[in-house]
């Protein structure tokens, strides 16, 4: 990441229709070079912010800046971007050619550097042997490239990408991915990326930006996402299995857990605070067995459902009374009805305020 | 492998072709064919008749000595009032209404249409709502403000003048046609043109148009049996010299003077009706893969 240069700004972006209110006073700086993700449920308005950069949508009030030139009312195609569709979108009556030089030719550019442009795009994306076929023709893997391809060819500083892996299988999502990192490494262009999907979001992003109801909730690099979510929404929403909660009291720097207390010497709070809270720990977190031991807090729990994934196995128990999940390596004879003890340090925990549901 | 038991079910399961599900299914859709086809057969084998032959009455018997005279007859020789050079001249007339009529309506409700899928305005839901309404309204209260407007146009009684009226009263239904398709194109596709730097007219002739030639054809087809067959329009806003041919057939048909030649009325029947069963021959598959819009995808 470079450290200064913004790349594209959003200032106080809004945008309404009618009476709904989708983005909220938006501000977010996003620098040269950078991988941003936009995360977030479906409905959370990551995808409208996304349009709204890309100016397929007209904004409400606010100022968008790319490359430090104020592109508000900009038509898409001046705005020096390039998008990617998670339908693909490829234009079915062209060829794999005609779908990357339909740009170039709007632009009214010369043939000679179209066709440069053309093949090195299909060299960087290694599609070259598919350019006289129909998108018709083509795999899922191949459409999205030759989606990429188009946003390549123009030659822009900023590519935007809205969802583009949704649509294709497991597997292929998974190669794509990191072909997706590579070509961000390669190109070092700037890079906005929405999804829904928290590994895309953590496997590629420099920083993701967790969007709730139109409004920013945590904008930080994947790791402080993950160890420290600034609200109890980015907690439970990053991670999978999600993080298990218990509602309490914080009083005297221990939290009351059932008929239990947790000491919390060890967790780093940002300020004193003692009142409701919710303690959280997610179940990668969990020690069991002898570890447990050791822990700063520990417990006996009853086993209720194994779930073997292979690679790791999921537990799920009861604890003071809420369910609880925690995550131990692949083989295990663990089974239903088995007494266990489990811990936590409460380092990894995080500690949420009852009424605003923010990290203390 | 040997030890398969034969008397078991094994394999396809035997199909009986003469069962009760059978007959009743080709039963019923022999008798209803039959019931629709029977007209047209008497049509055809009266048109091929003399007239001494029709009137000895058997109207479904094959005809004993092939005639093509009515269908010159028909075709050259017909009178209708002062002329008497047959339906040929209602024939070029309808094709000199149908043709600009056609490719008018077609071009501007399909431009009509992608803007209101695809480039709301304020107030673009209102204009399609007034659009809409006016496929609702019986055309005969239109008739005389409209042989008014005509008038003040000075295109009364000429062709333009009717296609003109076609071009109108095909736009409700067309663009209805054209927006319900257009707004089944996925809009990212539009989306991606725009940042393609791509705008109104280009993505309606690089992206839209190549993407529906379907409803293009279901378009020309309402069209064309819809102006083909018109005659109220026709009647009106016309005059002897520029009737289309169904006006004129109907005065061949119903015309008082003389013997009442059936064989000359059925062959001139047939060759107005020819243009719209022509077409439906040919575009039959078109036009059911239009129909079922949006089965054409990338």
């Amino acid at each position: 990441m470079n450290t200064q240069k913004t790349s594209v700004a959003i200032r106080d972006l809004g945008l309404s229709f009618g009476s709904v209110n989708v983005l909220n006073r938006l501000n977010l700086d996003i620098y040269q070079g950078e991988f941003l993700v936009l995360l977030g449920s479906s409905g959370c308005g990551k995808s409208t912010l996304l349009n709204c950069i890309a100016g397929l949508l007209d904004v409400t009030e606010g100022q968008i800046f790319i490359q430090g030139k104020n592109v508000t009312w900009a038509q898409p195609s001046e705005r020096g971007i390039g998008m990617v569709f998670q339908s693909y979108a490829l234009y079915p009556q062209m060829t794999v050619k005609g779908n990357l030089s339909f740009g170039l030719k709007n632009q009214r550019m010369a043939k000679a550097e179209i066709k440069e442009r053309v093949a090195r795009a299909a060299e960087v994306l290694q599609i070259e042997p598919l350019l006289k076929r129909k998108p018709a023709a083509l795999s899922g893997g191949q459409r999205q490239r030759v989606a990429i391809g188009r946003a390549l060819v123009r030659d822009v500083d900023v590519f935007l990408f809205d969802e583009p892996l949704s649509n294709l299988d497991a597997k292929l999502r998974t190669d794509l991915r990191v072909e997706l990192k590579r070509l961000h490494q390669q190109l070092g262009n700037t890079m906005i990326y929405v999804t829904h999907d928290q590994v895309e979001a953590m496997t590629l992003a420099d920083r993701i930006a967790i969007m709730k109801d139109g409004v920013m909730q945590q904008l930080a690099d994947p790791n402080t996402i993950y160890s420290k979510p600034c609200n109890k929404y980015v907690a439970d929403f990053i991670g999978s299995p999600s993080m298990n909660f218990f509602r309490g009291d914080i009083t005297n720097n221990a939290f009351t857990l059932g008929e239990k207390t947790v000491d919390l010497v060890g967790y780093d709070f940002k300020a004193q605070y003692s009142g409701g809270a919710w303690f959280g720990i997610r179940p990668e977190h969990v020690c069991v067995a002898e570890q447990a031991k050791s822990c700063d807090f520990n417990a006996q729990v009853v086993v209720d459902i194994v779930e073997p994934m292979g690679s790791d196995t999921l537990v799920w128990t009861t604890l003071a009374g809420e369910p609880f999940r925690f995550r131990i390596e692949g083989q295990t004879d663990m089974k239903h009805g088995d007494t266990v003890t489990v811990g936590f340090n409460v380092a990894r925990a995080s500690l949420f305020d009852v009424d605003n549901e923010v990290r203390v | 492998m040997s030890d398969t038991h034969l008397a078991e079910p094994s394999g396809p399961k035997p199909k009986k072709v003469l069962c009760r599900t059978n007959i009743m299914l080709y039963g019923t859709l022999i008798i209803v064919s039959m019931y629709y086809l029977l007209p047209l057969y008497v049509m055809v084998v009266t048109s091929l008749k003399g007239m001494p032959e029709i009137r000895m009455g058997n109207i479904f018997a094959p005809p004993m000595e092939i005639t093509y005279q009515p269908w010159v007859k028909a075709w050259s020789q017909a009178c209708t009032g002062i002329n008497c050079d047959g339906l040929s001249r209602g024939f070029w007339n309808s094709v000199r209404i149908l043709i600009p009529s056609c490719v008018l309506s077609i071009v501007i409700a399909s431009v009509n249409g992608y803007a209101l899928a695809r480039w709301r305005f304020k107030g673009s839901e209102l204009f399609f709502g007034i659009l809409i309404i006016g496929a609702f309204i019986p055309y005969q209260t239109m008739l005389y403000p409209l042989v008014i407007i005509l008038r003040e146009l000075k295109l009364m009684g000429s062709i333009w003048g009717l296609v003109l009226v076609h071009t109108v009263f095909g736009m409700p239904i067309l663009t209805l046609l054209f927006r319900n398709y257009f707004a089944s194109i996925p809009e990212d596709l539009h989306k991606a043109a725009r940042v393609d730097g791509a705008g109104f007219w280009t993505i309606y002739f690089k992206i839209m148009v190549p993407m529906s030639l379907p409803i293009f054809v279901v378009a020309l087809i309402l069209q064309v049996t819809g102006i083909w067959n018109d005659f109220l329009f026709g009647v009106i806003y016309t005059k002897p010299d520029t009737y289309p041919m169904t006006v004129q057939l109907n005065n061949i048909v119903n015309s008082v003077q003389g013997i009442k030649e059936y064989n000359v009325n059925m062959a001139a029947t047939l060759l107005t009706g020819a243009v719209p069963l022509i077409l439906y021959f040919v575009s039959g598959k078109l036009f059911v893969r239009g129909i079922a819009a949006g089965a054409v995808k990338g």
